[in-house]
């Protein structure tokens, strides 16, 4: 013990500190710690180059117009997209609507019923893949179920195309808020003469509520940029839509139709749509992460 | 308190009960009838089936997929296993306080009126809160504040809201498991006070391993302990029950002998 010790201070640590990092180490150490600074510094190069090229060819032109006019037709100068603001507000509502009541039903019943039984444990292994299924395909199913069924393309196209991918997330997150219900607090509800309907409703959904609304804001987020799937559902629409079975405009439509457009002022109003939806997918996010602040458990 | 448990008439008769989880039988041929307002204690070693036993009283046991009673019990003349009993209403006249304090992620107020309300309570609510919270010598220490999360309260505390919690729908019966094995001695003394307090209008069965406590706070102690049987595992039984003061006075068997004096568990 103590030879090694001795020969360690004084052939490696000339400041007589038997307990420093050795030189050897502290290097290693800086290095990997600059490694790791560029590393981050790299996986944050995509997000902000974006922030900065939609906000500098986007806040140009911003302006009321754009909540209040239609779009422009080809060659036409000004105009806005009140149209597709309330189209990728309306989709995205239907598809949460759609969306909510299935997923944390779902969710209870894996947590509270199944208790990893088959069911559960197909919901489960379903819902995977489900948030791995490409979203054109999942517009694909809502042009086989909604579109050829109801005989067009419509906004509720489009939100079952959309609330297909919100589904996994809400499964999940409810799962998630279900389970940080402790046990024992079912056994209190049940104790005093709590129906299983009445534990689950008036307990432990109210205690998971957080986790839900957290998964419900992401899964909306996610769906307001969506594209692909509304191509074929909701389609796109130079008008305001006057019912739920027309074919709306959206903002990533508008953005994909005018981003390949000929036309200058096209063009710049899909860059003020590509702003305006960066920032309602930001301060979406924003509340999510307030609202799962306010955790019970 | 002495002779008078003896003509009461009986509110829960244990008639030859084995409990089982899956193949394990965890107790065996249980004969123990409970007097009207009486306090019963459940001592013994841990692992006897004490806490088992207690969960049947009330049906609680039928969360646990697996557990299965045999033989008889019977709350006021009525098989509490029969299939035409609900367990819901089964559990509404036979309240359970747990080890650990679990009071609802709701406010002090909601989490009283919360036993109420699925019971479809009609009266005056504020009232009966108010009430519920006096008896269990928690409303001086929370009156301003009911509207604050019952997680807010200390341990101690939040034991005593799931008592007020548990006799806001007057129950007949309170089943206690261990109530303050997780609380500190001042907390202990308190929840003491309490069941004394508790015993003109309710019947408790209260599981403990505090022998003091069994002693301080019950008319009647059960003494169970575990065996090993064929095949090695462990079945718990009961060895003896009796009035408090002969238990731990001059018990009859041995093994209690044993165990009070603590010898061994
Ligand atoms: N949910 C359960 N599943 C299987 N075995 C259990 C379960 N709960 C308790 N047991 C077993 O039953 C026996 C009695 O347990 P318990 O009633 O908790 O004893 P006590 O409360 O007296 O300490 C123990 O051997 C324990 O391992
Ligand atoms: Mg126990």
């Amino acid at each position: 013990m103590t030879p090694v010790s001795s020969k360690l201070s004084t052939t490696e640590r000339p400041d007589d500190n038997q307990f420093g990092v050795s030189p050897s180490r502290q290097l290693f150490g800086k290095v990997m710690t600059g490694l790791v600074f560029a590393c981050v510094a790299i996986s944050i190069i995509p997000l902000a180059s974006i922030l900065f090229m939609v906000i500098t060819n986007g806040l140009g032109g911003f302006s009321p117009a754009i909540f209040t006019d239609l779009p422009p037709a080809a060659g036409m100068q000004g105009g806005g997209f009140r149209n597709a603001i309330v189209g990728t507000l309306l989709t995205c509502a239907i598809g949460a609507i759609i969306s909510i009541p299935f997923g944390v039903l779902a969710a209870i019943y894996t947590v509270e019923f199944g208790q990893g039984n088959w069911i559960s444990q197909l919901v489960r292994f379903c819902t995977n893949v489900l948030s791995g299924v490409p979203s054109i395909i999942a517009g694909l199913f809502a042009y086989g179920v909604v579109v050829l069924l109801t005989g067009g393309f419509s906004a509720v196209a489009g939100g079952a195309a959309l609330s297909v991918l919100m589904l996994p997330t809400i499964i999940r997150t409810a799962e998630e808020g279900l389970k940080s219900v402790p046990k024992a607090t079912r056994l209190a509800a049940v104790g005093i003469g709590a129906t299983n309907f009445q534990t689950v409703t008036q307990i432990v959904l109210p205690a998971a509520l957080p986790f839900v609304a957290t998964g419900v804001t992401l899964a909306i987020a996610r769906a307001a940029g969506e594209t692909a799937p509304l191509l074929f559902t909701a389609l796109f629409n130079q008008y305001d839509i006057k019912g739920l079975w027309e074919p709306t405009a959206t903002l990533s439509v508008l953005i994909y139709n005018f981003a390949i457009s000929p036309f200058p002022n096209q063009q710049k109003l899909a860059w003020v749509a590509a702003l305006l939806i960066v920032l309602l997918i930001l301060s979406i996010s924003i509340f999510a992460r307030l609202v799962s602040r306010r955790k019970v458990y | 308190m002495a002779n008078t448990h003896t003509d009461r008439e009986i509110v829960i008769k244990t008639d030859n009960v084995s409990i089982f989880y899956g193949a394990f039988q965890a107790v065996r041929n249980v004969f123990l009838d409970i007097p009207k307002n009486n306090v019963v204690s459940f001592i013994g070693p841990s692992g006897c089936g004490k806490s088992t036993l207690l969960r049947c009283y009330n049906r609680l046991n039928d969360l646990i997929p697996n557990a299965k009673v045999q033989g008889e019990i019977t709350y006021r003349g009525t098989n509490l296993y029969d299939s035409k009993v609900d367990p819901v209403e089964v559990r509404r006249r036979i309240g359970m306080v747990f080890q650990q304090p679990n009071p609802f992620p709701k406010s002090i107020y909601d989490n009283v009126a919360f036993g109420l309300k699925i019971a479809g309570f009609t009266g005056n609510f504020d009232e009966r809160v108010e009430q519920s919270l006096r008896k269990a010598a928690l409303w001086e220490e929370v009156k301003d504040k009911l509207q604050q999360s019952g997680l807010s309260l200390s341990g101690g505390q939040q034991q005593r809201l799931c008592i007020a919690r548990t006799i806001a729908v007057e129950p007949e019966v309170i089943l206690m498991d261990e109530p303050c094995s997780a609380l500190d001695p001042i907390s202990t003394v308190q929840i003491e006070n309490l069941i004394h307090e508790l015993k003109d209008r309710f019947t408790i069965i209260i599981v403990t391993h505090n022998m003091q406590q069994a002693a301080r706070v019950s008319d009647k102690t059960a003494f169970f302990n575990a065996e090993a049987g064929e095949g090695g595992s462990r079945f718990g039984y009961l060895v003896e029950y009796d009035d408090t003061r002969t238990i731990f006075g001059s018990p009859k068997e041995e093994r209690t002998q044993e165990y009070i004096s603590g010898r061994f568990g």
